[in-house]
């Protein structure tokens, strides 16, 4: 029997891990340990403290990364190679954590529901009881959602830095099952809520089970699960080429089921629709940017001499998911089920950028490589996303937030700022030139063609107008439309933190589009994954 | 220089929007002034010899080789002289009609007009085709809500039909400019300059392609047969102040993108392409009077009559001869005179009758005398007559018509006739006939409404006996365009310029 050696860490790379895992272990105790009613103020403090404090690790760590040994890229092979901590992996953490954030923000909204948060009083109790009824009465509040919100971050961090298919499994677990959670505590609408989460998370575990059984099979072609090690295997050639063939497809699956994408999207709209806005804004943001992280990973990585097998594969899956989820936005009637559709479509156009994979010598001198401009697409559509997120949880009427297409006519007169708003994010979705979904679109597109896959492309356009008509007929709606007479929504006053993520989000959404200079450099500085 | 004339009306549509609603008109007219000012200025300091001048260049996004640059040709300058004439008048025409409780407001009127100025003024100046393009699509989010937000009943779907046309071709030719990156990558480092791409070496196939990609752009903007259907329901029912915006301005940038990315980027696809379009122009220059003869709505016949005209338009440029590029040119700026002044006026006649049908109108010579007269001028200009300046131009583009082939000149030729049509006719059922009691008594135009139009008529006939101003700055800039497409004229007998000056003088 081998001798035991203690594991060697690199505690001062992998600190925004210790600190939002941490911070995520202080809120159980917060919760354990504290009176009900006082706990909800130190969660929130204990939430943004772990999460900007891991920003600042973040931006330390970069700052003080050095080129691998290899010289291709910088950063650290860390926890015995699980986890990698490069510069995609930093730039994926603060995107992620900026997003956690701003979706702290939105939980701990409180004006909107006259006091109360937008979760559930007591989840256990059943919709329509008298138990439900008395925790309402009471005012109850549940502030586990904080550290659960700490422990899908975790994961989100751990996701895309994974350095081995264990890791990664993991990862990816330990972000779902509180996404689960969380999507089921609305306070209105409970049913729908609960719905939702059981969906969610019946298909995401058998996702994970795909998943599982690719890692294994890839396993068994290669003998290894660390990504490097699968690499050097697909270079050498080993036999079993249909083992890899296959446990490339099923890990697929499981991580096209966390993007969303065709034909693995139905769970999107039902899930965007029942969880709670809040929940919905920050997952729409951050799942799809840990998500992506770890599908690059995964396939720049590990598959990366296997391209000309797996490039036609997700260029078929990202025709696909374009179209469908372009032409089912068409058909929503609902504010929440169109924007679930249209970030089906944005999953399409991200795989489009995905599969513009090439080698390095392929690309011209001060040309941006692909990695980078899905990195930027998720920055712009993320601010975006949760920012159109949050403005739908200020449209209200009597019963909650009113999102049928009928309450939001003629918005546009009533509450001019917000409306224009909204209405200024849907056309950075469009990719209206000047916003940054514009830039975020152009950058994905150009890599796809780069690569040669220009029928993808017009695909893309061609979905792009089929999107552009769904976004503007919501402008329209907005604006132009008479109110209907029976009933129309109101925008409900938010307080400062619901206001300020708006505002940064639409901030990021101008700045990214008018002067993206400075976050792609920042991209660009990201480099490429250690290999 | 340029950024300035560009900056002026962009901040200014902030400051609009964010002063006094009582302040709105009087800022946006002072604002609208000064961009005029500017643009003369700019319009001195211009050196007819020297192609491209007052030229900005900085990088702007550094990782797509995108630059802020900004420059200013012949053809560039008549646009923008255009444009910043165009803008005051139209806040004029529109001073009262501003406040309709059933729009938007003025504010909103005034900042959406003036954010439209800005970014087609950055339209006309952009020499990177990336900026072009950004601005080109920016300017679809004002020109949206100018429709949407103003005019009759049916608007909003108007608006947004309007919008998903643009938006369309707009993303096919985002599909050219995405493929002109990667040509442009492939031999070196990537740059959007319109001096680089010039400069490259595209492959037939792919710069047909390309090619591809922006004329359907343009021609949806232009607009060209087939894909022409917005530009009626838009005119129905905007406004008429709008509706000179979008068809005197913006459509413009269809035609002068063709001049300037479809022939000065890929000249060899562009004469490839040149039986396809000019069959397209013909057919627009025909179809589009035809349709307007049938036309009950005063608004909607102008309209149509643009596709007519932009037809001439696009038959001038792809005849590649340098009578046709220059007629094309001052084409542009004539249509944009006249029909502004046609738009206008129909306009005045709508708020004295509360209808646009034609159907419905009628009589009301004898109570405005003024109104009548000049709306028979607009009218006449739109039809050619001779002595006001659209001749000169119409007259440039069938000479380079024959030249290309005779029986493209005579079927072009047959637009001519088709205009006297619908004007004539226009004409004699909105204001001929015996008066009805409801119309006697009916204000005539006042001062306001005069001064609004007044430079417009003044320009169709200046421009119409002298048009040596207008020559001088096109005339430059087509010689150096056929020279980079490598076409050369067939030895004409006169110079082109003296020969126009001949048939105008000979005709008053």
């Amino acid at each position: 029997m081998p001798e035991f050696t203690k594991p060697d860490l690199e505690y001062f790379e992998l600190l925004p891990l210790f600190i939002v895992f941490g911070a995520a272990c202080v809120g159980v105790l917060v919760e354990a340990f504290l009176p009900r009613e006082s706990r909800r103020l130190p969660q929130v403090l204990v939430t943004l403290l772990g999460l900007v404090g891991a920003l600042v690790a973040t931006v330390w760590v970069a700052a003080d990364i050095v080129v691998h040994d290899d010289g291709a890229a910088r950063g650290v092979v860390g926890a015995e190679g699980s986890v990698v901590v490069d510069g995609p992996s930093l730039y994926l953490w603060g995107l992620i954590l900026v997003f956690g954030i701003l979706g702290t923000g939105l939980f701990a909204e409180r004006r909107l529901e006259g006091g109360l948060s937008a979760f559930a009083g007591q989840a256990a109790a059943l919709p329509g009881t008298e138990a439900e009824r008395q925790a309402s009465a009471k005012g109850l509040d549940h502030t586990e959602v904080y550290p659960l919100l700490l422990f899908a971050i975790g994961g989100m961090l751990l996701f895309p830095a994974s350095g081995d298919l264990l890791t990664m499994f993991v990862a990816l677990e330990v972000l779902s099952l509180p996404l689960y959670l969380l999507c089921g505590l609305a306070r209105r609408r409970r049913l729908l809520s609960q719905e939702a989460a059981l969906k969610y998370f019946l298909l995401g575990a058998f996702s994970s089970g795909f998943f599982l059984y690719g890692a294994a099979l890839v396993y068994g072609y290669a003998g290894t699960v660390s990504l490097a090690g699968i690499d050097q295997a697909v270079r050498a050639g080993t036999a079993d080429h249909g083992l890899l063939l296959a446990g490339i497809a099923l890990l697929a699956v499981g991580l096209l089921f966390k993007v969303g994408a065709a034909p693995f999207q139905a769970w999107t709209p039902d899930v965007y629709q029942g969880a709670p806005t809040a929940v919905t804004a920050f997952m729409s943001a951050a799942t799809k940017a840990a998500a992506f992280g770890a599908v690059l990973r995964l396939f720049y990585v590990a598959f990366d001499a296997e391209r000309w097998s797996w490039q036609p594969m997700l260029a078929v899956v990202a025709v696909i998911t374009m179209l469908l989820g372009g032409a089912l936005a068409i058909v929503q009637t609902d504010v929440k089920r169109m924007l679930a559709y249209s970030a089906v479509a944005h999953t399409g156009f991200l795989l489009t950028g995905v599969i513009g994979a090439q080698g390095a010598g392929d690309l011209a001198e001060g040309q941006y490589s692909s990695l980078e401009g899905v990195l930027f697409y998720l920055t712009t559509y993320g601010f975006a996303s949760v920012g159109a997120f949050a403005l739908v949880t200020l449209v209200r009427d009597a019963g909650g937030e009113a999102t049928g297409f009928g309450a939001w006519t003629g918005l546009g007169k009533r509450s001019p700022v917000v409306a224009g708003v909204f209405a200024f994010f849907l056309l950075s979705m469009a990719g209206i030139p000047l916003t940054a979904g514009f830039v975020g679109k152009w950058a994905v597109f150009t890599s796809a063609m780069s690569a040669g896959f220009w029928p993808v492309v017009l695909v893309a356009i061609a979905s792009s107008i089929i999107a552009v008509y769904f976004y503007i007929r919501h402008i329209q709606l907005m604006f132009f439309t008479a109110p209907e007479p029976d009933g129309t929504a109101a925008v409900s006053e938010a307080s400062l933190l619901t206001v300020g993520t708006v505002a940064v989000c639409l901030a990021a959404t101008v700045v990214l589009g008018v002067v993206p200079g400075p976050v792609l450099t920042l991209v660009e500085r990201a480099g490429d994954f250690i290999r | 220089m340029l950024s300035t004339l560009i900056l002026l009306p962009l901040v200014g549509a902030v400051v609009v929007a964010l002063a006094p609603k009582s302040l709105s008109k009087l800022l946006g007219a002072g604002i609208a002034a000064a961009t005029l000012v500017v643009g003369v200025v700019a319009a001195f300091s211009y050196d007819l010899d020297k192609g491209m001048q007052l030229e900005e260049t900085y990088t702007w996004i550094e990782a797509f080789g995108v630059h802020y640059a900004l420059g200013l040709d012949g053809l560039g300058l008549l646009m923008v002289l255009l444009t910043v004439a165009l803008v005051p008048l139209v806040l004029a025409a529109e001073w009262f009609t501003a406040d309709d409780p059933e729009g938007g407001g003025a504010r909103a009127f005034v900042a959406w007009t003036l954010a439209l100025e800005g970014l087609s003024l950055a339209v006309f100046c952009a020499t990177d085709v990336f900026l072009f393009y950004v601005v080109f699509e920016a300017t679809l989010i004002p020109a949206y809500f100018l429709v949407g937000g103003f005019g009759r009943a049916g608007r909003g779907a108007a608006a947004t039909k309007f919008l998903m046309f643009q938006l369309a071709g707009g993303l096919v030719l985002l599909a050219s400019v995405i493929g002109l990156y990667v040509v442009s990558a492939e031999q070196g480092e990537p740059s959007y300059l319109l001096s680089d791409l010039a400069a490259l070496d595209i492959s037939t196939d792919a710069g047909r392609w390309l090619f591809i990609g922006f004329f359907v752009a343009f021609a949806v903007k232009a607009p060209l047969f087939p894909v022409h259907t917005w530009l009626a329901d838009t005119t129905e029912k905007a406004t008429p102040g709008t509706s000179v915006l979008l068809v005197c301005v913006l459509d413009k940038i269809g035609t002068f993108g063709m001049l300037r990315f479809c022939l000065g980027i890929f000249p060899e696809a562009s004469e490839w392409a040149t039986p396809v379009v000019i069959t397209l122009a013909l057919i627009s220059i025909v179809y589009g009077a035809l349709v307007a003869i049938g036309q009950d709505d005063v608004l909607r016949l102008i309209g149509l009559t643009s596709l007519s005209h932009f037809g001439f338009i696009v038959l001038g440029i792809f005849a590649m001869s340098s009578q046709g590029g220059t007629g094309a040119i001052l084409y542009m700026v004539n249509h944009g005179i006249g029909t502004a002044a046609l738009f206008l006026v129909a306009g005045y006649v709508y708020h004295r009758r509360g209808t646009t049908l034609i159907s419905e109108m009628g009589g009301i010579e004898k109570a405005t005398p003024v109104l009548a007269g000049l709306f028979l001028v607009a009218g006449l200009a739109t039809l050619g007559l001779p002595g006001l300046s659209p001749f000169v131009s119409e007259f440039l583009v069938l000479l380079s018509a024959f030249d290309y082939a005779w029986y493209v000149g005579a079927i072009a030729v047959t637009g001519i006739v088709l205009a006297a049509m619908y004007v004539l006719w226009m004409y004699q059922r909105t204001f001929t006939g015996p008066t009805p009691a409801a119309v006697e008594g009916t204000a005539d135009v006042d001062a306001r409404e005069i001064g609004a139009v007044a430079p417009l008529m003044l320009a169709l006939v200046l421009f119409g006996f002298y048009p040596a101003p207008l020559l001088d700055v096109a005339n430059p800039f087509t010689e150096s365009l056929l020279a980079h497409v490598g076409v050369e004229d067939e030895a004409p007998d006169v110079p082109p310029s003296d020969e126009t000056h001949a048939e105008t003088e000979g005709d008053h």
